[in-house]
């Protein structure tokens, strides 16, 4: 309180880098400023105004923290906007799974009351939801994709997918040609039309027809949406459905009018389920003209040839008969999935729980064991290589030292490929070290060493490209170690090697401690590298990231292994502040 | 206080050290320091009383000569093994070990055991007053205390010889004046050899036993303090140690000790020869400003009185300080006690000033 008083206003002594900003503040401050002598009392630290010091304070501050903040807001926006939205977005992938729900949105409503350890295929009505959804899939082409999307689950998927996709819309067909006998107006499109749709919709439908025929080609007025007609959903539940579906994807697919077009084939597939349900459907609520059109086809139904589901699939591909195919769509139907996590450390979600991979998948464990284990290589190299050459530039004259320093960048300044392919060049067993050895006779010709495509490669390849990332702060660290601290052991009796380890080297820790967290997180993420000298052994777990991202496109596969090295890092990270102190990493 | 060869505990013997081959930072350099002296180094920077320092610490090899200790040449002897304490000018403390590792830290390097470790390091601590400071690290003590426990850790360890380069130059000048106390009745206290290197005089005239005036890689004086200041031999040593008022002339005469000087615009003063010998050598005459008379009741009825005008006076409490013009120079400067029977001469004032011929000495050109 006492310094309050006799040093002046705070805010004004607080550091501003600016001093216009300084003045400014100072005025505030000054008013904020107790009266001397008030402020020995009990209880908060009141302002001249009568408010609370801290809270003067505060606003004072206000300004200075909104100018700061306003000073890296278009940093802060590139960021936000460039780096971690798509990383957000990235890592949301590897949990959402809502393709399956959104492209089989009936499978996976009717999929929650199957009893999947019934060994067979689902039953007739589970096996109707499938066709129209797949129908559905089919015309709007989402059926391959959710069929690439299941294959990552189960090989095979994809292909069963693509060959029903082409099949389905002919499911029913027995039907349809039944109704057509039974009553030619069910090959109508008006027929269709008149049932299923809303009489304001026909009218407003209609409309648009005469306008789009008058306008001729131009015409690109949106045709206005179909609508149900009321009642017709609670009469014929899975017919108004499918046809519903079917007028939604004639008019926005195909930009077709559904009152000309002829339904799809499981639609009458539907009206013959619907039809056929007991207890009968009630059609009082509907009017004259539907009831007439429904009643004859009621009566006749019960008559009709009819085919099951099941072996309309087991003969466009017999796969289907394999439960574990549902049981796959099953356990995938949630919108969202650990199954991505678990594939990522070589388990696997089944709709009995987590098992583990076939022995032949499993890579993802044995990846991510062998990037650690390397890039912990990788960063002691780093620390045996770079330590004494940091401690020789910081003990050089300014001139010298500062040389040196330009050989340790020039890596920086050449391309990472063409390092890389240098080390090609010289490791590979007709490259330069070999030849060198053999000449010297030192190895055989015909057993020259074996030194790229492998570990061996990629350690050294990296080491010598992260090298300069472990140098850089050891030297700023170390340059800031005066000379006087070893002289001072010296002089007190200490040997050489006792001044170094006991006084120089606690000192250099947090240099040793901010290269080892730089090479190690840019090591375990590496990418380009081990891609090319890595050979079989020794790749990385980024390249694999990286193939299913660009080569088998599965992305949240990819989004998965991302989220678990990220995880690994920030463990890793905690476990260092833990046992070494965040405090001490210093970059100098 | 001055030891010869024979009983000397360090020994300087015609050092010579260059860094580039082309120019001598130290020329040769034979200096003696008894055994419980406390001698200074003092000189300007650039001068070559540090690397005389460092060569004795070992951190530095002479180029030439040889350096003893208790009789031994120790040029071959690695630091460590020389047994010196030394006190760094930013006190060097191990900023990673609290006071007492820092305190511990020669001893068991000595491979002293623990329970001897521990009562020294009290001991030590004690001695310079911190004996409650052992738990804390450096990076928490005040500059003042730093120095007390790098001055701690110098001792800790019993050495018979402590080098300090500038140890008290981070320090305020209360705390300095504080610590020159310290530091040398701890080395009076303890009887150990004391080297001590600044550039501050007052420092080197008021801890040391003799003061080594270091310029241009040489000794220009090695003399106890009141000797240096009173009795400078040379016009480097004068104007280097304290206040003087420097005057140029001719020699005219030397006759019984005095010398009759006649300055260059004509006035006749005595003074004593230090460094001339033959009249009509050229001279600069030094006088120091206390030592310089304005009433004549103190001088010989026959000694050589000089004009002045009083140019400016500034009151410093406990004396006056007043600038005159004297034969032409007007940065001569005279300081009066703060008496009443001393006149506040009046700027503008004319008046004859005189001096004792011992107190005004005159020194090479």
């Amino acid at each position: 309180m006492s310094t309050l008083n006799s040093s002046g206003p705070q805010t004004a002594d607080a550091p501003t880098p600016d001093d216009a900003f300084h003045e400014a503040t100072g005025l505030d401050a000054r008013e904020s400023q107790p009266p001397h002598g008030s402020g020995d009392g009990d209880g908060p630290v009141l302002a001249a105004d009568g408010r609370p010091l801290k809270q003067s304070l505060k606003r004072a501050l206000r300004a200075q923290k909104l100018r700061a903040l306003m000073l890296i807001a278009p940093l802060l926006i590139f960021v936000l906007v460039t780096f971690i939205a798509p990383i957000a977005d990235m890592l949301f992938r590897s949990v959402e799974n809502q393709i399956v729900s959104d492209t089989l949105p009936r499978t996976t409503q009717a999929l929650a009351g199957w009893d999947e350890d019934s060994g067979a295929m689902p039953p007739d009505n589970i096996l109707a939801a499938f066709t129209y959804d797949m129908v559905a899939a089919a015309e709007r082409k989402e059926h391959t994709r959710l069929g690439t999307r299941l294959n990552y689950e189960m090989t095979g998927i994809s292909s069963l997918f693509r060959k029903t996709g082409r099949r389905v819309d002919d499911f029913g067909e027995t039907y349809l040609d039944q109704f057509e006998a039974l009553d030619p107006a069910w090959e109508e499109a008006k027929t269709w039309v008149r049932l299923m749709g809303d009489p304001d919709w026909l009218a407003a439908n209609a409309d648009w027809a005469a306008e789009a025929d008058a306008a001729g080609r131009d015409f690109d007025k949106p045709a206005p949406p179909f609508e149900l007609k009321p009642g017709i959903a609670a009469a014929l539940p899975e017919t108004a459905d499918a046809y519903a579906e079917f007028a939604r994807i004639t008019q926005v697919e195909d930009e077709d009018n559904p009152a000309e077009e002829e339904p799809w084939a499981p639609v009458y597939l539907a009206l013959f389920r619907d039809l056929a349900k007991q207890p009968a459907p009630d059609f009082a609520a509907l009017a004259a003209p539907d009831r007439a059109l429904l009643a004859p086809a009621a009566q006749a139904v019960p008559d009709f040839e009819t085919v099951a589901l099941a072996d309309l699939y087991i003969k466009a591909d017999e796969d289907w008969a394999d439960p574990e195919v549902w049981k796959t769509i099953k356990a995938f139907s949630p919108d969202y999935t650990s199954g991505y996590f678990l594939a990522s450390v070589d388990l696997q979600k089944t709709v009995d729980g987590v098992s583990a991979q076939p022995e032949d998948r499993q890579i993802y464990m044995l990846l991510f064991k062998r990037t650690l284990f390397m890039s912990m290589v990788i960063m002691g190299s780093c620390v045996l290589l770079g330590y004494p050459i940091a401690y020789l530039l910081s003990n050089l004259p300014m001139r010298t030292s500062n040389l040196l320093l330009i050989l340790v960048l020039l890596p920086f300044w050449t391309s990472l490929l063409v390092r890389t392919s240098a080390w090609k060049v010289l490791l590979q067993q007709q490259g330069v070290i070999n030849d060198i050895l053999v000449w010297a006779h030192i190895v055989a010709d015909d057993a020259r060493l074996v030194m790229i495509n492998n570990q061996f490669g990629t350690i050294v390849a990296m080491t010598h490209i992260l090298l300069p990332f472990m140098i850089l702060p050891l030297y700023s660290v170390m340059k800031t170690i005066p000379p006087s601290y070893v002289r001072a052991a010296k002089s007190l009796g200490a040997t050489n090697w006792t001044a170094f380890w006991r006084v120089y080297f606690p000192q250099s820790v947090p240099g040793i401690g901010a290269g080892c967290i730089l090479v190690f997180i840019l090591a375990i993420g590496y990418y380009i590298t081990p891609e090319l000298v890595g050979g079989t052994t020794g790749t990385f777990i980024s390249n694999r990231i990286a193939y299913h991202i660009s080569s088998s496109l599965n992305w949240g596969l990819a989004a998965a292994l991302g989220t678990i090295l990220l995880a690994v890092v920030l463990i890793l990270y905690w476990l260092y502040d833990r046992l070494v102190g965040i405090d001490n990493v210093s970059l100098g | 206080m001055t030891a010869s060869t024979d009983d000397a505990f360090v020994v300087f013997d015609r050092v010579q050290k260059s860094y580039d081959g082309e120019t001598l930072v130290v020329k040769d350099l034979n200096l003696s320091i008894g055994k419980g002296e406390f001698l200074t180094m003092l000189g300007p920077s650039g001068s070559g009383k540090t690397t005389c320092l460092m060569m004795l610490a070992g951190f530095e090899t002479a180029t030439h000569g040889d350096i003893l200790l208790d009789g031994q040449p120790i040029n071959n002897i690695p630091p460590h093994k020389r047994g010196i304490g030394m006190v760094f000018q930013n006190y060097a403390l191990f900023p990673h070990m609290t006071v007492a590792e820092n305190l511990a830290f020669p001893l068991e390097v000595r491979n002293i055991g623990k329970s001897e470790r521990e009562a020294k390091v009290r001991r030590a601590l004690d001695m310079v007053q911190m004996g409650d400071f052992g738990g804390r690290r450096p990076a928490q003590l005040s500059g003042g205390q730093q120095q007390r426990i790098a001055l701690a850790r110098a001792l800790v360890f019993e050495p018979e010889l402590v080098l300090m380069d500038e140890p008290l130059g981070a320090l305020d000048k209360q705390l300095r004046e504080h610590m020159q106390f310290e530091i040398t009745r701890l080395a009076h206290n303890l009887g150990i050899t004391t080297v001590y290197v600044t550039h501050d005089q007052t420092e080197a005239l008021t801890m040391s036993d003799r003061v080594a005036v270091f310029d241009d890689g040489r000794i220009q004086q090695l003399a106890p303090p009141d000797e240096l200041y009173e009795q400078p031999k040379n016009s480097f040593v004068a104007q280097f140690i304290g206040e003087n008022n420097t005057l140029m002339g001719t020699v005219k005469e030397i006759n019984d000790g005095v010398a009759l000087v006649e300055l260059d615009d004509g006035e006749l003063i005595d003074a004593k020869p230090v460094n001339v010998a033959e009249p009509g050598e050229r001279t600069l005459v030094s006088i120091r400003p206390e030592r310089v008379e304005i009433s004549k009741d103190r001088l010989s009825p026959d000694a050589h009185l000089i004009h002045a005008e009083v140019l400016e006076f500034i009151y410093m409490g406990d004396i006056y300080r007043t600038r005159l013009r004297v034969a032409g120079n007007e940065d001569f400067v005279i300081k009066t006690r703060n008496a009443p029977d001393q006149p506040r001469l009046k700027p503008g004032e004319k008046l004859e000033i005189g001096w004792l011929p011992e107190d005004c000495r005159a020194l090479d050109a």
